[in-house]
């Protein structure tokens, strides 16, 4: 029943502050998540890994309230899914992540809020662990 | 060389069980021939598009085995445009004279979906349930109307005028029309969008027939002159679709720049253009891409939604045919039906839905997964 996370590489695992792993272009400087072996910018093949900041703010959201096709939805479905918020969070000041948000409320989200990165359960593996993986919820 | 086209043919949109794509197509191409009055062997070449059809060129069986050159194209929603494109490039390459474009289709009824891998995204972007178009849909509008002021009831009044139009249109999927309190009442899908504010994947084809300009009164005594037919792909820095993350750099979608690059080749500017068909794959589409096209600024369009503008009586008429909310997405056919209903409407032979004053100039949009956009302007 240990927890795993989602998929190696995306975020710093095991850690007590996790941070997402991204990759930055030593050509231009470009900063992109995830870790990606060639710049979208210029092109260049020398990129580097590049942990990315905890908090930022959000940029734009919507609700996912269907249960994604499956495949390659993985989660939850029918009377188990439970709607989701989504969301681009800029961190800082480099790059916008597409995530998960805790929240799913239109009432409780708003373009420019403080949000912080969290690890959540997303669902459980055939092994019975527990899934984790990063999202994003409003910061204190 | 100028480009004429000189037959359109649709087969309805909607769902026909027991009907395959291949069959659709062949009807479609039937009707096109028909209308242009030419035969099938007299076509010396063609461009089928399709999403669930490996083979579009396969409906030579149905046709007659003539060998013509006959290339496939996918590109995505902008599919027809991509077919279109080609076939009248090859007009103008001075290879051949007399050619069609074909787009087909069969979907099955849900959101569209596929191997995040084959678009260049991890795995687990799909497997967290993020890799859903309907989704960017959501946040893209949302954004929109909090930066630009559009209410929500803007968006349902581009629903219930798209469904009020396909009503008009025998070869549409929705035929009834509804009310802006049901269109906004409909269970929530991706917020601020509602389950009526989405078109549904569904079934149909379109052909169009094209020739050199100069050939034109051959076959028809109005020809429309397909003034330009442009396709692109996204910049860095465009908010689209399957973006597991975006540069905080930004710029236009290629809806813009297929839009400008299609005006400058036609030497025409969007204060021309007197009939438009635009990607409403979801309402805040049409919205969006009103201001991507060039037809107003961004927060323009409450007003003109307000003040019925967009109707087919208005000042811009848009997606006089239902668009894409009433007529539903066969991909590989979607682009060429908004041809047709553009040919149709400047040749006044649009029926109920006849644009009044005699309109001379039209355009059409398509915009797709992964950033891809189609644009033609069509003129007297």
């Amino acid at each position: 029943m240990a927890p795993v996370p989602v998929a190696e590489g995306i975020f710093t695992w095991p850690s007590d502050e996790p941070q997402l792993i991204g990759s930055r272009c030593t050509s231009c400087q470009i900063v992109t998540f995830p870790v990606q072996a060639s710049c979208p910018r210029c092109a260049s093949t020398k990129m580097e890994a590049h942990l990315l900041a905890r908090r930022g703010r959000l940029w734009a959201w919507t609700t996912q309230e269907f249960p994604p096709p499956s495949p390659p939805y993985a989660g939850p479905t029918g009377d188990a899914f439970v709607p989701f918020g989504v969301g681009y969070v800029e961190l800082g000041g480099e790059v916008r992540v597409e995530t998960r948000l805790t929240v799913a409320d239109p009432e409780a989200l708003t373009e420019g809020m403080e949000m912080e990165l969290v690890l959540v359960p997303f669902r459980a593996d055939e092994d019975g662990d527990e899934v984790m993986t990063f999202a994003f919820r409003p910061a204190d | 060389m100028d480009v004429a086209i000189v037959g359109v043919g649709l087969h309805p949109f909607g769902r026909f069980p027991g009907v395959s794509g291949i069959e659709m197509g062949a009807i479609a191409i039937r009707r096109a021939l028909a209308d242009a009055g030419v035969e099938w062997r007299d076509i010396e070449f063609a461009f089928g598009g399709s999403y669930e059809v490996d083979n579009p060129d396969a409906v030579v069986a149905l046709l007659g085995l003539t060998g013509l050159p006959f290339t496939d194209v996918y590109n995505g929603c902008a599919t027809a445009a991509s077919a279109l494109t080609l076939a009248a490039d090859t007009i103008r390459l001075g290879d051949h004279g007399l050619g069609i474009a074909v787009g087909m289709d069969k979907h099955l009824p849900g959101a569209f979906s596929a191997d995040p891998r084959q678009y260049a995204c991890p795995l687990w972007y799909g497997e967290l349930g993020q890799f859903v178009t309907t989704k960017f849909f959501g946040m893209k509008i949302n954004k929109y109307m909090q930066d630009h002021g559009i209410s929500h009831s803007t968006l349902a009044k581009v629903v219930a005028k798209n469904l009020r139009n396909g009503a008009l249109n025998e070869n549409a999927f929705r035929r009834k029309p509804m009310t802006e309190e049901a269109i906004l009442g409909s269970p929530m899908l991706n917020y601020p969008l509602t389950q009526y504010m989405f078109c549904s994947p569904d079934e149909g084809a379109a052909a169009v027939v094209l020739c050199r300009a100069e050939d034109a009164r051959r076959y028809t005594d109005k020809p429309i002159y397909l003034r330009a037919t442009t396709v692109r792909t996204r910049r860095l820095g465009a908010f689209e679709v399957h973006s597991p993350w975006l540069p905080v750099e930004e710029t236009v979608g290629p809806t813009v720049d297929a839009s400008r690059a299609a005006f400058e080749r036609a030497g025409l500017g969007p204060e021309d253009v007197d009939v438009v068909q635009l990607q409403d794959a979801d309402a805040g589409a049409e919205i969006i891409h009103l201001a991507e096209n060039g037809f107003c600024c961004d927060g323009d369009q409450e007003a003109l939604v307000a003040d019925g503008a967009l109707e087919i009586g208005g000042s811009l008429p848009v997606n006089t045919d239902g668009g894409l909310l009433a007529n539903g997405e066969p991909i590989g056919a979607s682009g060429l039906r908004q041809v047709h209903e553009v040919v149709r409407q400047l040749r006044g032979q649009a029926g109920d839905r006849q644009v009044p004053g005699n309109p001379k100039v039209g355009y059409t949009q398509l915009y797709g997964a992964p950033g891809t956009a189609g644009v033609s302007i069509l003129s007297r």
